[in-house]
């Protein structure tokens, strides 16, 4: 049986290593961070870890519905494509960063992309 | 089969079953969320039991030492005794040795007690008044066999609990205090890292009780503590610091004021702004921050945008409670 994407990116531990990398590129992003205000600062860091560990195609429980109801409040704030793009850029720009293979970041990408319409409640 | 004990109650975890559905499937109440060790919502502690290490993962150094852990991700291999957060509620005696003014506005409280208690400098304590109002208080000194808790008490208007301890308490009185929690506080291993103390206010006590515990513990990196209030009425042991930092190569001891007419022995400007300014870059450095909870939250966030990993900021920030009169 072929490696998983999760398995070929290193599992728990690479999500380790590039949860507090992509995090402080998320609030250091002025697209975006003001989603993030406002929030405690550790359960948030949780969260993120939640979500790169599906977007690794790890194991997670996230329904359409779960992202739906966690992202319908900021929808109200103005959610939208320009942010969703951006939150992926700063994923793919934190593989770059840790050496990541251009290909199983487009893989990670489109592990993501299903999600958009649930994320911005389309 | 490993045996679960939790007040009074004992369950039965079949091996390969987790804490969390043990205890669910026995219709208890615990808070959960992912059921895969990444929201934290199931945290819960084993007061007598080092949990396995794989449901320690993701936590805080301090919570491990403490024996937190995430019930989800536990599959225990030994009887467990577990306590679940909220309900730590235990009180204890405790008699009233001395109290003495550090500055106009804060007193040194010291209480001591008889039963065992285990404690770091830098974890609060919840005191409890007679008539039940119950405030939590940092540590300011290190365990020693003479049983004592040192806190620091500003008076706040309307503070209910600090009013009564300023004007009324009085050597001899009892005092009741629960367990103590919290995760701010020194862990030995990494002796040589950087660390970053800063402090509002009464923030100095559980930051000078950390800088004195690194010390004990042997720590040999530099260690940087700022300390701000908005005029010296506000500040107090400064001495005491200024003689630390002398008395340690090691330590840096930085009293900072944010309001006018400073002296020139003070750095004009707020304690965290100043911290940030002499060190913009914490990549690999330990971070306390104690105190005003806008200071704190900020902080926190510069700190980790400069580098600094999360799980190595500590944060304690103080949340008022003031009665009505």
């Amino acid at each position: 049986m072929s490696e998983s994407l999760y398995e070929k990116l290193g599992g728990e531990a690479a999500v380790d290593a590039a949860v507090d990398i992509f995090y402080r590129k998320v609030l250091a992003d002025d697209r975006i961070n003001n989603f993030f205000d406002d929030v405690d600062m550790d359960k948030q860091a949780a969260k993120q870890k939640a979500f790169m560990t599906m977007a690794f195609g790890g194991p997670n429980n996230y329904t359409g519905t779960d992202m739906r109801e966690g992202h319908a409040h900021l929808v109200k704030r103005g959610l939208n494509d320009s942010h969703f793009d951006a939150v992926v850029e700063n994923l793919g720009a934190t593989l770059t960063e840790l050496g990541v293979s251009g290909e199983l970041i487009a893989e990670v990408v489109a592990v993501c992309e299903p999600t958009r319409n649930d994320v911005l409640g389309k | 089969m490993p045996k679960l004990t939790l007040n009074n109650q004992t369950y039965l975890c079949d091996g390969d079953v987790t804490v969390l559905d043990t205890l669910l499937a026995n219709k208890v109440d615990i808070a959960y969320g992912c059921k895969q060790g990444g929201c934290q919502s199931c945290l819960i502690r084993s007061p007598n039991q080092t949990p396995p290490v794989d449901a320690q993962k993701g936590l805080k150094e301090t919570q491990q030492a403490q024996n937190y852990f995430l019930a989800c991700m536990c599959k225990p291999t030994e009887d467990m005794e577990l306590a679940l957060l909220s309900e730590e509620a235990c009180f204890i005696e405790s008699t009233v040795v001395s109290l003495k003014p550090l500055n106009p506005e804060t007193i040194e409280l010291v209480l001591e007690y008889k039963d065992e208690l285990t404690f770091k400098p830098g974890q609060f304590i919840n005191l409890k008044r007679e008539d039940g109002l119950v405030r939590s208080y940092s540590i300011a000194n290190l365990p020693s066999a003479e049983k004592r808790l040192e806190f620091h008490i500003r008076k706040l208007p309307n503070g209910g609990f600090s009013e009564w301890a300023h004007d009324h308490l009085n050597s001899g009185d009892v005092v009741s205090l629960q367990e103590p929690a919290g995760d701010c506080f020194y862990i030995s291993g990494k002796p040589d890292q950087p660390l970053l103390l800063v402090g509002t206010g009464t923030g100095l006590a559980p930051l000078a009780g950390i800088v004195r515990d690194a010390l004990e513990q042997g720590h040999t990196g530099s260690i940087h503590l700022f300390h701000g209030s908005r005029d010296i009425d506000g500040l107090y042991w400064v001495d005491e610091m200024k003689a630390l930092a002398e008395n340690n190569d090691n330590v840096n001891y930085h009293p900072c004021l944010s309001g006018s007419d400073t002296p020139l022995e003070y750095k004009a400007g707020r304690a965290h702004v100043e911290a940030l300014k002499a060190h913009p870059k914490l990549q690999g450095w330990r971070v306390f921050l104690c105190g005003h909870p806008e200071m704190v939250k900020e902080t926190q966030k510069k700190a980790y945008l400069a580098g600094a990993s999360l799980k190595e900021i500590y944060a304690d920030a103080f949340t008022v409670l003031t009665e009505q009169s």
